[in-house]
């Protein structure tokens, strides 16, 4: 009954150590034998260095004062002075929070919502009820940020949805401006990520309590367990392995969760609140006047180290705990 | 089962009917909000899409159009030139993009799937590698430059043919497929390619369908590949970028000027009318949520392949 998503990956590589090791005149017989793998091998080798690896070689421009035209070997080395900048650059450490802040708020919030949606509609008995709000429910997932940002803007402005309802229950008396506002940026971002994803992601929790053992649900009734009760002690423990798994595995992802909405929705009111890392970055890359690949690239593995001792930390923490590890 | 239980049973089941209708009826109002909340917004952009633009000015419209009008659908199909190469370019890289990434992830699968292949966790950890260590954005952005892909088509199919980790998807689904079916092809003298189209990839099509369609909304929805490496050159620009320029016009005077957005501002100087919007906004999304109610027996498979396993 353990609902694991690495099993069949662990399986593999436990597989691999196993292998008996083989003598030279075996190694090339199968050598022989599997030359056509060896060969398209050798190629997906080539593309995964120059697309994936080259880039890294790419992290010496962070010790420079990169020009393009001089390229890699022409420009100027700086040592530290670019992180040094970095880390004086109250920008930087603006950013830094607010990635941090609005990568937390959408994790704590979506785990939440996805695991309540799917307990809820888990708990819908009409077959086709439950199938169309289902579908309804992962329809925004496919729509593109662009689409998503228009739709919360609009709703958002003072001709808005939000603000004609607020004005006709007499809440405020003229159209308040959302987006105009700071302190509502964060929890704009955190709710425009639950109206996209919720149903998505609770796609995998209703799997992990479609798997529960139903005696589990009988016994717990002979025991005289109410709805709740169940929910609490059945349904939530049966489906702890998923919520585990799925909280590190997003933990390690907690920086990537804000580029695109937060760079599509901010304006220059909120530009203190909504500006992440990338964003930072992106300035340095785009901006004519103040471009700079070298800052740019030195929060760009500010911020790989960051994630990669994330994803460290939470395997670790999962190891510890006896559940099953990421990778 | 004796009498007794029996009878607790019904005894209980009475008991409970009452929670359970209010429960019931509670549940029901509020995922039916749920629901509401969700297809408000985009039905709401479908009344305003058809309307007429000066009389939408007033605001007020719901989920029915006051004074309807294709006005706007004509505009944007026959006045907006970008549009309509952002369609083609978008078209054409969901169409290329998809087959040529689910051509690649499978061959790589295959050859990570294979038990016997002498270099499998090497290449594995490999591919394994690039997921985690992220190179950061600019460093990509200068060696495209070198490579010539930057203001060019090929920059939108290249670069993110391979990726780890659909390969890993990909390959668990593939290994779980007996042996015994590729032993007794190369006992006939079928070579390892040929395992590999005609037994492997006839199925694994659940697994190629979830890929593909995964690929391909992702193809749909970018723009930020447009606008980082082709922003100077229109030829290249994809539809969602073109509704992104669109959109942008009209939230520069109502939520200040966007941040960092100068390559988009600048490009659009008048106010493009809300219901414009609207139908750009729907006629971007509408091939998503015309075919998804379709598809989505794949993806939900595809969610659990990769995901949850017993």
């Amino acid at each position: 009954m353990e609902n694991t998503t690495t099993t069949s990956t662990k399986k593999v590589v436990e597989a691999d150590v196993k292998k008996p090791r083989l003598t030279a005149a075996e190694f090339t017989k199968e050598f022989k034998r599997q030359w056509v793998l060896v060969a398209i091998s050798v190629a997906y080798v080539i593309y995964g260095i120059i697309f994936y690896y080259l880039p890294l070689v790419g992290w010496i421009m962070a010790f420079q004062n990169f020009v393009y035209a001089d390229g890699l070997t022409g420009s100027k080395w700086v040592g530290l002075d670019k992180f040094k900048f970095l880390f004086s650059d109250k920008t930087f450490l603006m950013v830094i929070r607010n990635t941090f802040a609005m990568g937390v708020l959408n994790l704590v919030f979506s785990t939440v919502f996805a695991i309540g949606f799917a307990i809820l509609l888990n708990e819908v008995r009409t077959k086709w009820f439950k199938k169309t709000i289902q579908t309804i429910s992962y329809m925004p997932h496919f729509l593109s940020w662009i689409i998503v940002v228009a739709i919360v803007h609009d709703a958002l402005t003072s001709t808005g949805v939000i603000n004609e309802i607020l004005m006709s229950l007499k809440i405020v008396e003229k159209p308040y401006p959302f987006l105009q506002i700071e302190g509502w940026f964060w929890p704009i971002v955190t709710f425009s990520h639950l109206w996209k994803e919720t149903g998505w992601n609770a796609i995998i929790y209703l799997a992990a309590i479609t798997s529960i053992d139903p005696c589990l649900y009988e016994s717990a009734s002979i025991d005289g367990a109410g709805r709740f009760q169940k929910i609490k002690y059945v349904t939530l423990p049966g489906i702890r392995p998923t919520i585990m798994i799925l909280l590190l595995m997003n933990l390690g992802n907690v920086l990537n969760a804000g580029f695109e909405i937060q760079y599509l929705l901010g304006n220059d009111l909120v530009r203190d609140v909504s500006r992440t890392i990338d964003i930072y970055i992106l300035d340095w890359a785009l901006d004519g006047r103040n471009m700079d690949y070298s800052l740019g690239t030195a929060a760009g593995i500010f911020k790989t180290l960051v994630a990669m001792t994330f994803i460290v930390v939470s395997n670790y923490i999962a190891k510890k705990r006896g559940d099953e590890r990421l990778f | 089962m004796s009498e007794e239980v029996h009878e607790i049973r019904i005894h209980r089941r009475k008991r409970m009917a009452a929670e359970d209708i209010v429960f019931y009826i509670f549940n029901t109002i509020f995922l039916l909000l749920f629901a509401i909340v969700t297809l408000y917004p985009v039905l709401n952009t479908l009344a305003v899409s058809f309307n007429e633009g000066n009389d939408a000015v007033r605001g007020g419209i719901h989920l029915w159009p006051r004074v309807f009008s294709t006005k706007n659908y004509e505009e944007i199909i026959f006045n907006r030139p970008g549009i309509r190469q952002g369609l083609w370019i978008t078209v054409a890289r969901t169409v290329l993009g998809t087959f040529t990434s689910l051509a690649a992830n499978a061959l790589l699968s295959f050859i990570l799937s294979r038990k016997k292949f002498l270099f499998k966790s090497g290449l594995s950890l490999f591919w394994i590698i690039t997921m985690y260590a992220s190179a950061g954005l600019i460093p990509g952005l200068i060696l495209f430059r070198y490579l010539h892909l930057t203001s060019s088509f090929w920059v939108y199919i290249i670069p993110g043919m391979v990726s780890a980790f659909n390969v890993m998807v990909m390959r668990t689904y593939m290994a779980g497929i007996p042996d015994s079916l590729e032993e007794a092809a190369q006992l006939e003298g079928a070579g390892y390619m040929t395992v590999f189209v005609k037994i492997i990839t006839p199925l694994c099509m659940p697994v190629y369908a979830t890929i593909a369609l995964f690929q391909a909304v992702y193809h749909w929805n970018s723009w930020f590949d447009a606008m980082l490496y082709n922003r100077f050159d229109p030829q290249y620009t994809t539809l969602q970028y073109e509704l992104r320029k669109l959109l942008d016009s009209v939230s520069a005077n109502t939520g200040g000027k966007q941040a960092g957005t100068s390559a988009t501002a600048a490009s659009v100087a008048t106010i493009v009318p809300t219901t414009v919007r609207a139908a750009a906004t729907i006629a971007t999304m509408a091939p998503i949520l015309a075919l998804y109610p379709f598809l989505q027996r794949y993806f939900v498979t595809g969610l659990t392949i990769g995901g949850v396993k017993e």
